[in-house]
C-alpha cells in the first residue's frame, strides 16, 4: 500500500502531478512509459481490462530492466491485442491455451534458468475465468512450487470475450448470459464462487495482493513490490467491463473506484499467507451508488425490485469493512 | 521470404490499426471561466496566478495578477472578496483563502522590489481626472499600453477613498504608498491639489488626445435632524478625512452616535472607539440582515465592542441627548415608525448616510448624461456621451468598491486604447463558466483553509495597528495549492494515465497535453476523470 501525499491539490490521488516529487510520480505520468500495451489494440470503448494490463506490465517492465516475458491466457485481453499477424505488444509475449497460462510461465521461467538467464523475469496474466476457473488447477501448482511467476488476474467478473458467460468471480445478483434476470433468484446466485486471492494466500505464497484500476499508486507499489520478490506471486486486479457490465465506459474508472469505497472490493496485501497491509477506504459510499450503473444490476431497481437483495449485497460490503478494517 | 509452417502473413504492429474510426464523441481541452476570475470585480485571472504561486514561484504569480490589478496588497486587504463566495472549493470543504494569497503576492512584490515596464510608447496622451483606485487603474494600465498619462487630483495625496476613507487599521498607509508609487514609477505624472473644473478645455489646452475621469462620491448625504440646543453633529467622510489631514485627531467625546448603517459608520464607529470613546454606537433604521456594511466588517466591529441599534431612527438631539424612535418591519420589508421613544446619550452625532457625486462640474459638458441617481451614465465600454470622455468608479452606476473601480479603470484603459486605434479590445475566448457540476471532486485531497491572524482585542480597540496578519511563505503556498484549478489544466497527467488507448499526447512540463486521434476511440474516460473538468466530448460529424 502506497502512503497517501496529502496537501498537493490532488496529492497522490491523480495519475501524477506536476507539484510531486518526482519519487512519487506513477509511471504511468511519465513520458518514457513503455505502452507494453500500445494503441491499435482492439479491446471495447472505455476497457478496464486494457488499462490494468498497460498498468501493470508498465512497471514491470521498469522493475525488470525491460527484460521480462509475457504468458496469457486466452481472453479478451489476448484476442483484441493479436489478431493475426498484428500485435499490440511492446514485450516478448506468448499465448498457449485459455487454461494454461500459469503452466508455460513456470515453463518459460524453468527454461530461462536453465539457460542461466535469470535476469529475465516472467510475468503471467489472464481473465478471471482464465484464472479462477478453468486455470486453476495449473495455478495452484504453480503456487505450490512456489514458482518464479508473478500472475495477474484481471478481473472483470465474467467470461467477457465469449460473451459474458458467469465465472466463479461473477458477483451475486449480477446478471449474465448464463445468470438471466429471470425467474426466482434473479441473476447470479448468492453463496457460490471463490474469492481466488485469499486461495492464493492459504498457498503461504511470498506474495498475494488486490489491486484497482481506479487507485494507480496503490497498484503500481504492488506491482513494484511484486517484482522484487521472487517466488510465486498473485496480485488480483479488478478491472470493469462497460460491455459485460452494461456501464458506460466513461464511468470504468468511477466504477472500480466505487466498488473500493463501497468496500465490495478489499485492496490488501499478503505475505506469506498473512495480511499485511489494506488500503483504507477514503470515503465510505452505499452499495447502491455503485450498482446503479450498471445494468447488469438493472433488476435491483425499478417498482418490481427485491430489495431485500440489494440489503444482502450491502451486508456483504460492511462485512468486508469489518473483516479486512477498511474503515481506517 | 522464408516462413515457419503454417505462417503466411509478416507480423505486425497493431499501430496498423487506427482505432480513432470507432469514435462518435472526440475529447477536447478547454479553457474555461473559473468562477473566482468570473466574481472578481477586477477581472482577475484568480486561478492562472494561483497556479504560479502552487509552484512558489511567487513572481511570476505576482506578475500574472498584475496584468489586471495593479494594487494586489491594497486589495488582499480591503478587498470584500466576492471571488471566494463563488469559489468551488467552498462546496467541497472551504473557499480558497484567495484574497490572503494576494495579499502576500503584493507584500512580497514590495518587499522585493518588482517593478512593471510601461509599453512601447504609442505617443498619445491621455488625461486622468482622479487620483483614486479607479484612476490610478486608468493610469497604470494605460501606460503599460504605452500611453503617456498625467493625473490631476484635487487632494493634497493620492489614493482617494483608500486613503481618506478606509481606516489605517484595516489598510497600513506604507502599503498604500508603496503600490502608488510603483506606479508613478512607470512614469505617470500626479498634479495634487489640482482639482479640474474644466475637462473639455484642459482635454484641448493640454492636446490630450483621450480623458478617464473618476473623482469618486464624496458629497456626503444630510439629514434634517432639529437640534434644540447646539448639539454636536458631523460627518463621517470629513472626520474619516481629518484623520488623515490633520495633526489632531478629531474631537468626538466620550459617547458617539453614528447614524447610517453602511461600511463608513462601522468604520466611523470603529474609528471612535480607537480615538478613546468608551461608547460608540451605530444607529440604523432596518434590521441587520438589511444594513449595507459587509457581515466581516460587523463582525469584527460588534468583537470590538461597537453596538448596534438595529430598526432604530434618531428624531432630535438636545445637547447630549439624542431622541430615538423605535420601528418595526412591515409586510413589505419597510420600516414603519411605532411611536415608541427612547434616548440615547451623545457627545457627538455623526452622520454616515451615503455618498454623493459632486457631477457640477459634468453637466455642462455636451453629451454626458447624468442618471436618476445621480450619477455619470457610461456605455459598455465606459464612455460617457461626449466622445473621447470615459468616467469610473463610485461616479458611475454600479457597487462602490475599491475592486469596482480598479476593474472600471482597467476596462476604461483598454477601451481608451481601442478608441485610439480605432478597435475593439480582444475578450475571452471561451466564456463558460466552471460549475461545481463539472469537477471530479474526489481526486481533491482534504485540506482545511489557512487562517490568518489577527491582533488582540485590546490593541484592536487602542490603537490603528493592522488587525489581520498576512501569511507566509509555506502557508501562502498550502494556501495556493488548495485551489481545484477549475476548468483550467493543471497538468495532474489523469487523462494522459487512465486512456487505455494511449491516445492522449505528454507534452512536458508546462506544455499540457494532445489527443491523438488516430487511436482515440472516444470513450471519455478522460473527461470523466479529469479532475478540473478541463476536457469536454463533443459529438463528432459522421
Ligand atoms: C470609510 C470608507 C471605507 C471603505 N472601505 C472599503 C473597503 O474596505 N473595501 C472596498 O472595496 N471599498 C471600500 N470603500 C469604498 C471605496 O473606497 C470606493 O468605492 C473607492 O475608493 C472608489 O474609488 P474612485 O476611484 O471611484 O473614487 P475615490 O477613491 O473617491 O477617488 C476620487 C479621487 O478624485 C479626486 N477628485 C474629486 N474631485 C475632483 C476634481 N474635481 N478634480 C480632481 N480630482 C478630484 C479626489 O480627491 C479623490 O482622490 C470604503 C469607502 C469609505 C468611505
Ligand atoms: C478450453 C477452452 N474453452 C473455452 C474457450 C473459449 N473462450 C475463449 S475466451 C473465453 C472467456 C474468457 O474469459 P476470462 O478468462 O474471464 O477473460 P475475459 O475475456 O473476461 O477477459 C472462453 C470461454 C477456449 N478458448 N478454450
Ligand atoms: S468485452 Fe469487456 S473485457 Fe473484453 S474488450 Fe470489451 S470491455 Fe474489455
Ligand atoms: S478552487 Fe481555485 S479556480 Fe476554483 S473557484 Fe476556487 S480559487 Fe477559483
Ligand atoms: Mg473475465
Amino acid at each position: 500500500m502506497t502512503q497517501r501525499i496529502k496537501f498537493y491539490q490532488t496529492g497522490t490521488l491523480a495519475v501524477g502531478n506536476r507539484l510531486l516529487d518526482e519519487e512519487n510520480r506513477t509511471v504511468q505520468s511519465t513520458p518514457e512509459r513503455n505502452n507494453s500495451l500500445t494503441s491499435g489494440h482492439r479491446a471495447c470503448q472505455g476497457c478496464g481490462e486494457a488499462l490494468g494490463a498497460r498498468y501493470v506490465v508498465d512497471v514491470a517492465m521498469r522493475e525488470a530492466g525491460n527484460k521480462l516475458i509475457a504468458v496469457n491466457a486466452t481472453g479478451c485481453l489476448e484476442v483484441f491485442s493479436t489478431p493475426y499477424p498484428e500485435s499490440s505488444w511492446r514485450v516478448p509475449w506468448i499465448h498457449s491455451l485459455f487454461g494454461n497460462a500459469p503452466a508455460v510461465a513456470t515453463g518459460v521461467a524453468a527454461a530461462l534458468r536453465a539457460k542461466g538467464r535469470v535476469d529475465t523475469r516472467v510475468l503471467a496474466q489472464g481473465g478471471d475465468g482464465g484464472t479462477v476457473d478453468i486455470g486453476f488447477g495449473c495455478l495452484s501448482g504453480m503456487f505450490e512450487r512456489n514458482d518464479d511467476v508473478l500472475y495477474i488476474c484481471y478481473d472483470n467478473e465474467a467470461y467477457m470475450n465469449t460473451g459474458v458467460q458467469r465465472s466463479g468471480s461473477t458477483p451475486p445478483a449480477a446478471r449474465t448470459a448464463t445468470t438471466p434476470a429471470m425467474g426466482q433468484t434473479k441473476g447470479n446466485v448468492f453463496g457460490q464462487g471463490k474469492n481466488a486471492a485469499l486461495i492464493a494466500m492459504a498457498h503461504f505464497i511470498p506474495y498475494v495482493a488486490t489491486a484497482s484500476v481506479a487507485d494507480l499508486h496503490d497498484l503500481e507499489a504492488k506491482v513494484a513490490k511484486a517484482m522484487g520478490m521472487s517466488g510465486a506471486r498473485y496480485i488480483h486486479v479488478h478491472v470493469p467491463c462497460p460491455l459485460g457490465w452494461g456501464s458506460k465506459p466513461c464511468d470504468t474508472i468511477r466504477l472500480a473506484r466505487l466498488a473500493v469505497e463501497t468496500g465490495l472490493f478489499p485492496l490488501f496485501e499478503a505475505e506469506h499467507g498473512e495480511i499485511t497491509e489494506v488500503t483504507p477506504i477514503r470515503h465510505k459510499v452505499p452499495v447502491e451508488e455503485y450498482l446503479r450503473p450498471q445494468r447488469r444490476f438493472a433488476h435491483l431497481f425499478g417498482k418490481s425490485a427485491d430489495t431485500h437483495v440489494l440489503a444482502a449485497i450491502q451486508q456483504m460490503a460492511d462485512r468486508n469493512i469489518e473483516n479486512f478494517g477498511l474503515s481506517g | 521470404m522464408h516462413k515457419p509452417f503454417a505462417i503466411t502473413l509478416d507480423i505486425g504492429t497493431s499501430l496498423a490499426n487506427h482505432t480513432g474510426s470507432w469514435r462518435n464523441e472526440r475529447p477536447v481541452y478547454v479553457d474555461l471561466m473559473p468562477p473566482c476570475n468570473h466574481a472578481c470585480p477586477a477581472g482577475e485571472n484568480i486561478q492562472a496566478w494561483l497556479y504560479h504561486a502552487e509552484e512558489g514561484d511567487y513572481e511570476a504569480a505576482w506578475r500574472q495578477l498584475v496584468t489586471d490589478n495593479p494594487l494586489p496588497a491594497v486589495e488582499g486587504r480591503v478587498c470584500y472578496h466576492p471571488c471566494e463566495g463563488a469559489c468551488n472549493r467552498g462546496q467541497l470543504d472551504e473557499a480558497v483563502n484567495i484574497h490572503a494569497v494576494e495579499r502576500f503576492l503584493g507584500d512580497e512584490a514590495l518587499k522585493r522590489g518588482w517593478k512593471i515596464e510601461a509599453g512601447a510608447p504609442t505617443g498619445k496622451h491621455v488625461l486622468v481626472v482622479g487620483a483614486g483606485p479607479s484612476g490610478l487603474s486608468a493610469a497604470y494600465h494605460l501606460r503599460r499600453l504605452g500611453h503617456d498619462v498625467t493625473i490631476h487630483d484635487a487632494g493634497p495625496m493620492a489614493g482617494g477613498m483608500m486613503r481618506f476613507g478606509i481606516p489605517k487599521y484595516r489598510l497600513p498607509r506604507d502599503i498604500l504608498d508603496g503600490e502608488i508609487a510603483r506606479i508613478v514609477d512607470m512614469g505617470v505624472t500626479i498634479e495634487l491639489n489640482s482639482k479640474v473644473s474644466d475637462i473639455p478645455g484642459m482635454m484641448k489646452d493640454g492636446g490630450f488626445d483621450a480623458a478617464f475621469v473618476a473623482v469618486g462620491a464624496h458629497l456626503a448625504k444630510r439629514t434634517d435632524i432639529p437640534a434644540r440646543e447646539a448639539g454636536k453633529i458631523l460627518d463621517a467622510i470629513s472626520v474619516l478625512r481629518d484623520m488623515e489631514t490633520d495633526e489632531e485627531p478629531p474631537l468626538l467625546g466620550r459617547r458617539v452616535v453614528v447614524y447610517g448603517g453602511g461600511n463608513t459608520a462601522l468604520d466611523m464607529a470603529r474609528t471612535a472607539k480607537r480615538l478613546g470613546a468608551s461608547e460608540a454606537l451605530v444607529v440604523y433604521r432596518r434590521t441587520r440582515e438589511q444594513m449595507p456594511a459587509h457581515d466581516i466588517e460587523l463582525e469584527e466591529a460588534l468583537d470590538e465592542g461597537v453596538i448596534l441599534h438595529w430598526l432604530t431612527t434618531i428624531k432630535q438631539i438636545d445637547g447630549t441627548t439624542c431622541t430615538v424612535e423605535k420601528m418595526k418591519v412591515d409586510e413589505n420589508g419597510w420600516p414603519q415608525p411605532t411611536g415608541e421613544f427612547e434616548t440615547l446619550e451623545a457627545d457627538t452625532l455623526v452622520l454616515a448616510l451615503g455618498q454623493a457625486v459632486d457631477t457640477s462640474f459634468l453637466k455642462t459638458i455636451p453629451g454626458v448624461a447624468i442618471t436618476d441617481d445621480g450619477v455619470i451614465d457610461v456605455d459598455g465600454n465606459m464612455m460617457t456621451g461626449y466622445p473621447g470622455l470615459f468616467a469610473g468608479g463610485d461616479m458611475v452606476p454600479a457597487e462602490r468598491t475599491v475592486t469596482v473601480a480598479i476593474g472600471h479603470g482597467k476596462k476604461a484603459a483598454r477601451n481608451i486604447d481601442g478608441w485610439l486605434r480605432g478597435e475593439e479590445p480582444a475578450t475571452r475566448a471561451d466564456a463558460r463558466v466552471a460549475g461545481y457540476e463539472r469537477l471530479n471532486a474526489w481526486y481533491y485531497t482534504d485540506a482545511d483553509k489557512t487562517v490568518q491572524p489577527a491582533l488582540n482585542l485590546i490593541r484592536r480597540q487602542t490603537t490603528f495597528d493592522e488587525i489581520h496578519g498576512g501569511l507566509d511563505e509555506t502557508n501562502a503556498l498550502f494556501e495556493a495549492r488548495r485551489c481545484l484549478s477549475c476548468g483550467n489544466c493543471f497538468e495532474c497527467d489523469n487523462c494522459y494515465g487512465v486512456c487505455p488507448d494511449n491516445a492522449v499526447i505528454k507534452l512536458g512540463p508546462g506544455k499540457r497535453f494532445e489527443f491523438n486521434y488516430d487511436f482515440c476511440k472516444g470513450c471519455g474516460l478522460c473527461a470523466a476523470e479529469c479532475p478540473c473538468g478541463a476536457i469536454d466530448m463533443v459529438a463528432e460529424r459522421m
